[in-house]
C-alpha cells in the first residue's frame, strides 16, 4: 500500500526538458514510475523520447492534469522560478507536488506555503531540497537511486538525501514500503509529523526510521508526535553533533543557533519519547534490524 | 548572512527606519573627520558580529576629534569574544532617551511563516526578557503573504502595550522595517534598542540584520561580504565553488550530501574517544558529481590545512557510481601531483552503494601508498582518526 505514492500514480515533470529534469526523467522511468508528461510552455505540442517511450511536452500543469489524469508533479526548474512552478502546480490542485530544487530563497518557501494554505491546503509538497519519494516496486519520484533496495516493511522519512541511501542501503536486504526525504531547509512542506502519521495508518509499514540533523525544533515536535500518537516502533538518527553554533552545514535549515537546534537536544527529546536512537546510521540500522527480527 | 551593525543602519535607513547618523571607517586618523562631520562629537562603536561589546570596552564616547581618534586607535585591532576588530563606526551621539524598546521580524520555521517579536522592555537580550517576564513580550505570526500594512503594525503595538503617545511612531516604524525585512530577504530584522529620546522620536539604536544567502540572485550583495573574517581556507573553497566549512580537529574530511557528511564528523568524532580525541577538522560536502576535478579541489583545500593530518573520503554512491568516484580520487592524485603539490597525508576512502565493487577494485589496482580501502563508514572512520592520532 504504501504512502502517498504508488504504481497507480500517474507523474508529470515540471522541467523536464531541462539537463536535470531530462537525467531523471530517464532514471525515474526507468525505475518503472509512469511519466505521463513534461511541462515546459515553450516546448508544449512536442514530445521528448525515452529511449523509445515518448513522453509529451505540455504548456501547463492544469493541461497536463486535464489530458492525462496526472496527480503527481516533480519539479526540477532553476531555484530561481521555482516559487512560480510551486504555484502553477497548487493552482492546478495537483494531489502531489514534489520539488527537488536546492537553493530555493527561503522568502520565496513562506510564500508558496502560505500560498498553499490559503488554497485549502490540496496539493501536498514534498521539499523543497529534497530527493523525493520512493515506494520500491511500484514508483520512484526524485532522484533516489532506484535500484538500492526492494519492496519491504520499513517506512523511512528523513531530512537528508545520502542518509537516506545509506540507511536504505543498510537495510536493503529487508526492503522499504516507502522512503522519503523531505529535504533540508528551514521551511518544508512536508514534515517528520505528516510522514510519521502516513506511516502509522499504512498496514503494510512496521517499523519506522527517521533521520533528522540539527536546526529548527522538527525533530523535537516529531518525538512529542510519536509519545502521543505512534503505537509502530521507531528508530531515530540525528546528524551533527559536532556541528559548531552559528554556522550553516551544508543544508540551509542545518544549523544550530545559540543553544537551539543542538544534535544533543533533538536524540533526547526523541528518545523521552521511546524512539532508539543511534549513534551512527549502521548502528541505527542495527536497531531497526533488531526490532523486526524480534 | 550576518550583517555588521553599520551594514544594518545603512540598510535600515534604505527603507525609511529612523536612524541616527554614522559612517564606518578602518583608520584611527578617519575618526577625525568623521566626528567633525557630525558637529565634533561622536559615539566610538567596535563593529564585531558577537553581543557584549559595550561591556568589553568596544563602545566608547568622543567629546571631540581628538578624543575620537584616541578611541578608535584603542578599540580598532582589539579582540571582542574571539572577533578581531577590523573597523568602527563614528554615530551621531544619541539624545537623551527616556525608553528603551525591542522590534524585529524573524522566519519561524515552526509554523513555516514570518514573526513579529516586540516588547517596551527593550535594551537587553529578548531571550533575557521572555525567561523572566513573558508577559512583556508580544509574538505575532505573520502572514508571508500579506504581510504587515498599518494595521497588522497597528496589532502589534496593541499586543506590545505600546505607549499611546509612541503608538504612531512605532507603527511607522513597523512598517518600513518590514520593507526591510521582506525587499532584502532577510531571516531576521532586529532593532534593540529602539529608544524613545527626549524630543519625542523614535530611534533605531542598534540593529541585528541576517540575509538569505539563497537569495543572493536577486541582490547586489558583494559588498556586504566580510572578506577579512573568512577563514583562509574557507574562502579559498568558497571561490572553487565547495561547500566547505573548518573546524578544529586533525582528521579532514570530504564526503557528498551535506546529511552523510554531518554524520561522518560525528562518527570520527566517536571514534576519536579511542584515539586520543582526535577531531573532525572540516565539513566538506563535494556533492552529488564528485568529478575527478571536483575531488581535486577538495583534496587541495583539505591537504593545504597544516592541522589535518589524514584525511577520510567517505562517499556513498547514489546515481553517481563508485567507480566514478574511485577514479576521480586517482585522478585527483594524479592533478595534485601535477601541479607539485606534495600529497604526504594517509587517505581512508569508503565507498559503499552503485557499482561500489568496481570502485574498491580501482582503488585496489591502482594501488597509491598513501590511500587506504575500509569498507564500512564505521571502520574507517575508526581508521583514519588511528592515522591522524599516530601523526600527531
Amino acid at each position: 500500500m504504501a504512502i502517498w505514492l504508488n504504481k497507480d500514480s500517474k507523474v508529470i515533470v515540471q522541467g523536464m526538458t531541462g539537463a536535470t529534469g531530462m537525467k531523471h526523467t530517464k532514471l525515474m522511468l526507468g525505475d518503472g514510475t509512469n511519466v505521463v508528461g513534461g511541462v515546459n510552455p515553450r516546448k508544449a505540442g512536442q514530445t521528448v523520447d525515452f529511449d523509445g517511450t515518448e513522453v509529451p511536452v505540455f504548456g501547463t500543469v492544469a493541461e497536463a492534469i486535464e489530458k492525462t489524469g496526472a496527480n503527481v508533479s516533480v519539479i526540477f526548474v532553476p531555484e530561481k522560478f521555482t516559487k512560480d512552478a510551486v504555484i502553477e502546480a497548487i493552482d492546478a490542485e495537483i494531489a502531489l507536488a514534489v520539488v527537488i530544487t536546492e537553493g530555493i530563497a527561503v522568502h520565496d518557501s513562506a510564500n508558496f506555503w502560505a500560498y498553499a494554505g490559503k488554497k485549502g491546503n490540496k496539493t501536498r509538497i514534498i521539499g523543497p531540497n529534497c530527493p523525493g519519494i520512493i515506494t520500491p516496486g511500484q514508483s520512484n519520484v526524485g532522484i533516489i537511486p532506484g535500484d538500492i533496495t526492494k519492496p519491504g516493511r520499513i517506512g523511512l522519512v528523513s531530512k537528508s538525501g545520502t542518509l537516506t541511501y545509506q540507511m536504505m542501503y543498510e537495510l536493503r536486504d529487508i526492503g522499504f514500503s516507502t522512503a522519503v526525504g523531505i529535504g533540508g531547509d528551514p521551511i518544508i512542506g512536508t514534515t517528520h509529523i505528516d510522514a510519521l502519521a502516513a506511516f502509522e495508518a499504512d498496514p503494510e509499514t512496521d517499523l519506522i526510521v527517521m533521520i533528522g540533523e540539527i536546526g529548527g525544533d522538527a525533530e523535537e515536535r516529531a518525538a512529542d508526535f510519536i509519545a502521543k500518537n505512534v503505537t509502530k516502533p521507531v528508530v531515530g538518527y540525528v546528524a551533527g553533533f559536532t556541528a559548531p553554533e552559528g554556522k550553516t552545514m551544508g543544508h540551509a535549515g542545518a544549523i544550530v543557533s545559540g543553544s537551539s537546534g543542538t544534535a544533543q537536544a533533538k536524540k533526547e527529546a526523541l528518545e523521552a519519547a521511546g524512539v532508539k536512537v543511534g549513534k551512527t546510521p549502521t548502528e541505527t540500522a542495527k536497531l531497526a534490524r533488531e526490532i523486526l527480527g524480534g | 548572512m550576518d550583517l555588521f551593525e553599520y551594514q544594518a543602519r545603512d540598510l535600515f535607513a534604505k527603507h525609511d527606519v529612523p536612524v541616527l547618523a554614522g559612517e564606518v571607517i578602518d583608520t584611527p586618523e578617519a575618526a577625525r573627520a568623521a566626528t567633525e562631520r557630525l558637529g565634533g562629537k561622536s559615539v566610538v562603536k567596535a563593529q564585531v558580529k558577537v553581543g557584549g561589546r559595550g561591556k568589553a570596552g568596544g563602545v566608547k564616547l568622543a567629546a571631540n576629534a581628538d578624543e575620537a581618534v584616541a578611541r578608535a586607535t584603542d578599540i580598532l585591532g582589539m579582540d571582542i569574544k574571539g572577533h578581531t576588530v577590523h573597523k568602527v563606526m563614528i554615530a551621531e551621539t544619541a539624545p537623551e532617551i527616556l525608553e528603551e524598546y525591542y522590534v524585529s521580524f524573524l522566519l519561524d520555521r515552526a509554523n513555516r511563516t514570518f514573526l513579529s517579536i516586540a516588547s517596551v522592555e527593550g535594551g537587553m537580550e529578548i531571550e533575557e526578557v521572555a525567561a523572566t517576564r513573558p508577559e512583556a513580550v508580544a509574538k505575532i505570526a505573520i502572514d508571508a503573504i500579506d504581510g504587515v500594512d498599518e494595521a497588522k503594525a497597528r496589532e502589534i503595538v496593541e499586543a506590545a502595550k505600546f505607549p499611546a503617545e509612541v503608538a504612531d511612531k512605532v507603527v511607522n516604524v513597523l512598517v518600513t522595517l518590514w520593507d526591510t525585512f521582506i525587499k532584502s530577504d532577510a531571516l531576521l530584522v532586529e532593532v534593540n534598542p529602539l529608544a524613545k529620546v527626549a524630543s519625542g522620536d523614535v530611534i533605531a539604536l542598534d540593529g541585528k540584520v541576517s540575509l538569505d544567502d539563497n537569495a543572493e540572485f536577486r541582490h547586489d550583495w558583494d559588498e556586504l561580504h566580510d572578506k577579512a573574517a573568512a577563514n583562509p581556507l574557507e574562502a579559498a573553497a568558497k571561490e572553487k565553488n565547495l561547500n566547505y566549512v573548518k573546524l578544529d580537529g586533525e582528521v579532514g574530511i570530504i564526503g557528498n550530501g551535506a546529511g552523510l557528511v554531518m554524520s561522518t564528523l560525528d562518527v570520527v568524532a566517536y571514534a576519536g574517544e579511542n584515539h586520543g580525541n582526535v577531531k573532525p577538522a572540516n565539513f566538506l560536502d563535494i556533492g552529488g558529481g564528485a568529478s575527478a576535478q571536483v575531488m581535486a579541489n577538495g583534496l587541495e583545500i583539505i591537504l593545504g590545512d597544516p592541522d589535518v593530518k589524514s584525511v577520510f573520503v567517505n562517499v556513498f554512491g547514489g546515481i553517481t557510481a563508485c567507480d566514478e568516484v574511485a577514479n576521480g580520487i586517482v585522478q585527483a592524485l594524479k592533478l595534485l601531483e601535477d601541479r607539485g603539490e606534495e600529497v604526504t597525508k594517509p587517505l581512508v576512502v569508503r565507498l559503499d552503494g552503485n557499482n561500489a565493487e568496481l570502485g574498491r577494485q580501482i582503488l585496489t589496482d591502482a594501488n597509491h601508498p598513501l590511500v587506504q580501502r575500509v569498507d564500512t563508514m564505521d571502520g574507517a572512520a575508526d581508521k583514519a582518526a588511528e592515522l591522524a592520532h599516530a601523526a600527531k
